[in-house]
């Protein structure tokens, strides 16, 4: 018979518990084992199974016993993901927070529009996190508690000339964590949005990005930072909040003209 | 209740729950099913199996500590399976489902002239919950739990069989069932036997003592009294440690009360709506939130003592069964007054012979750590037959401790440390209060023999490890 994997040292003492989806590299792999760390307990979510494995053990094998938990999963199926909560919490017992990390970001240049790249952004940043954190704010709603996390982007703030879909996705996905923080913070869960900026991943890496990269264990320390003090939407690093400020105002006859 | 075929998941997103403790400082999400019949819950045994998950049984969630919880899984409410079966006014004999409230006993039985022979402090407990818990009331020393009470239950099987016990037929079970946190099979249907009485109220005497050790002999010396119950002044210290007031009562003889048909009615017991005719009860407890703090406690609880000690002292009057032995119920929701965090209770049994020593220092170490017990609550006790019995020839001091989130993890330190003061003098625990015990503790109390028999029976009736909650993975549990 299944027994929960996750064992509390005492009622009075639970463990933090959090699941984060797309946990195999880049700010995930760093949160994860930032969060293992403030000694969480996790669920680990990802496409490439031996990467996610080899995570976990090293996790485990830090702490010296079983924190985190290797789930093969391609945010893309979205059908699997009910089952899959189940089991998680389930596993877990509970869940306190869902960190939504799952991320593509293919080099699109200045002139293509290419749909397959467009929809696989879609599928990864807006419908798996529908999948998600639906059943995340079933959970947390009738709780009466809780943390949904979404790791969006400073991209979502302003549609940019570089890669339109990307920016499009991400500024869904941020539209609909601002949904969630209206709907869920009156029943006492917190929504928070992070807005990493260009951050020093796979990901951004392979997008052809390598200048002005900002470390990614700082950017989890912060991420982490921001969950325990239960804020609403944080930019990393810090000061791109000024910068944004910057360039959401920025009147469209002047962006319009700008090549960045 | 849903069917649960085949195909649709048997864990169902909206069913999904938060379920808490009775004090609310522990809380679980579980799926929550409350069925009205009996087929509905083999149902549920059959999925169960099929599917893997576990079950958790839950009546009223009065429990204080994680009885009725069981972490993202099933849990099986029983409370809407409340069904008066049978009563029989000439032999004092009820018949009920498991989801039966002790309130719904009273107001059922007493016009009649019957009375729980065992009474919780609050009326709210279903009697499936008090058969599993196995509940004392303040008369324990003089009849034993609830269980010795029972002539007879039907219980449903997670192996899928429906048996009867009775303390001669399938004695084994009837032992450990009662008693057994719901962990070896559901209470279908239980049958008690009552106690007649002859008016609707109790001969009541109350008085201040001056310590722990004048309690205790008070306590002892109180085995005469049909009731006997002490309150503790948890905050005092020095030569005052343990201080607190005590209450007796005896039921009234035939004839002592002219106009028991009055008494008994239901409306006659009934606790008025409001304080001093104007303050709603329901109220109430918004007003002693503000004062649920150290030094408000310790103002309370002095202020309390002083007028037991004066005003208060020698008196006896008469009482109603529902205002003595209900006396919990006095305040709706009390326990919300303990804030957002809510509490916990960590009580203790002792042997005669060490109490008044081990409480001592377990109340100096609970001030020394600056988490005085908010409530203290003495009762006389003496051993009985069950399989989990938590009683001895001794006494039980029951302690409330309010929960903060800064708090948790000295109070979670504290407990360890008193856990371990109350092994070594004897002392054994209630899984109905516990929130504090390891799998360690359990087994040192219980003993390793009890355990095996435990997990025997266990084996047979649940084959499979269906019925489980947090409790049972914390404690019983072996690796």
């Amino acid at each position: 018979m299944t027994q929960p994997l996750i064992r509390d040292e005492s009622p009075l003492q639970p463990r933090r518990r959090v699941v984060i989806v797309g946990a195999s590299a880049g700010i995930g792999a760093a949160l994860a084992r930032q969060l293992a760390k403030e000694g969480a307990a996790l669920a680990l979510l990802a496409r490439r199974a031996d990467v996610l494995t080899a995570l976990c053990k090293e996790i485990n094998a830090a702490a010296g016993e079983t924190r985190a938990l290797a789930y093969a999963h391609d945010v893309t199926d979205t059908g699997s993901v009910p089952g899959l909560f189940q089991k998680i919490l389930a596993d877990l017992g509970t869940i306190d927070s869902i960190v939504y990390c799952a991320g593509v970001m293919p080099s699109v240049i200045f002139t293509e529009y290419n749909y397959e790249k467009d929809a696989a952004m879609t599928a990864a940043h807006l419908l798996g996190a529908f999948a998600w954190l639906g059943p995340a704010a079933t959970l947390f709603e009738r709780m009466g508690a809780g943390q949904i996390v979404g790791i969006s982007s400073v991209a979502g703030d302003r549609g940019r000339v570089i890669n339109p879909g990307y920016h499009a996705s991400k500024a869904g996905f941020t539209t609909y964590l601002e949904s969630l923080r209206n709907r869920l913070t009156r029943r006492g869960v917190n929504v928070l949005t992070i807005k990493p900026g260009r951050v020093d991943t796979e990901m951004t890496r392979g997008a052809g990005i390598t200048k002005g990269l900002y470390p990614v264990e700082k950017t989890a320390a912060a991420i982490a930072r921001a969950m325990r003090q239960r804020k609403q939407v944080v930019y990393i690093p810090g000061w791109y909040r000024w910068m944004m400020l910057v360039i959401i105002h920025l009147p469209s006859f002047l962006f319009r003209r700008l090549k960045f | 209740m849903s069917t649960l075929n085949g195909k649709s998941p048997a864990l169902p997103a909206d069913r999904l729950a938060r379920l808490e403790n009775f004090g609310h400082s522990l809380a679980a999400p579980g799926y929550l099913f409350r069925p009205t019949h009996t087929e509905q819950i083999a149902e549920l045994f059959r999925a169960a199996r099929q599917q893997g998950f576990t079950i958790g049984l839950r009546g009223a969630g009065r429990s204080y500590g994680d009885a009725a919880l069981n972490r993202g899984q099933a849990v099986l409410d029983l409370s809407r399976m409340r069904r008066l079966l049978a009563w029989d006014p000439a032999k004092g004999i009820l018949k009920a489902e498991p989801g039966f409230t002790i309130q719904n006993l009273w107001q059922t039985t007493l016009e009649d002239g019957w009375w729980g022979p065992v009474m919780p402090g609050t009326m709210f407990p279903t009697l499936g919950g008090c058969l599993s818990s196995n509940i004392h009331g303040k008369n324990n020393w003089r009849v034993g739990p609830i269980g010795e009470h029972v002539l007879e239950f039907t219980a449903l099987l997670p192996n899928g069989k429906e048996i009867t016990c009775t303390p001669k037929k399938n004695a084994d079970l009837f032992h450990a069932m009662i008693g057994g946190m719901g962990l070896l099979g559901v209470f279908t249907s239980i049958t008690l036997q009552l106690k007649k009485v002859y008016s609707g109220y109790l001969d009541v005497a109350a008085w201040a003592e001056p310590n722990l050790a004048r309690m205790l002999a008070a306590t002892d010396e109180g085995k005469e009294h049909d009731y006997i119950v002490g309150w503790v002044d948890c905050t005092a210290g020095g030569r005052g440690l343990g201080r607190g007031q005590m209450h007796s009562a005896d039921y009234l003889p035939p004839g002592t009360d002219p106009n028991p048909a009055q008494s008994l009615r239901v409306e006659h017991q009934a606790l008025s709506p409001n304080l001093f005719g104007i303050l709603p009860r329901s109220v109430i407890h918004q007003f002693m939130k503000l004062g649920f703090h150290n030094p408000g406690i310790w103002a309370v609880n002095t202020a309390k003592y002083t007028l037991n000690r004066t005003l208060g002292h020698d008196k006896r009057y008469w009482q109603t069964f529902v205002a003595f032995n209900f006396l919990l119920d006095y305040v709706p929701d009390w326990e919300r007054a303990y804030g957002r965090g809510g509490l916990i209770q960590y009580q203790t049994f002792l042997p005669k012979e060490s109490a008044a020593d081990v409480w001592s220092e377990m109340l100096r170490l609970c001030q020394r750590r600056g988490l005085p017990s908010y409530l203290g609550v003495v009762k006389r006790h003496r051993p009985d037959d069950f399989l989990f019995s938590h009683a001895l020839d001794g006494f039980s001091l029951a302690l409330d401790f309010k929960v903060s989130d800064r708090n948790r993890h000295k109070l979670q330190a504290l407990t360890r440390d008193l856990t371990r003061i109350a092994l070594q003098g004897g002392g054994r625990f209630y899984f109905a209060k516990d929130s504090a015990l390891t799998a360690e503790e359990t087994r040192d109390y219980l003993g390793a023999q009890t355990l095996a028999k435990f997990q025997a029976l266990k084996h047979k009736t649940d084959p499979h490890g269906i019925l489980q909650t947090d409790l049972y993975r914390r404690c019983l549990l072996s690796e």
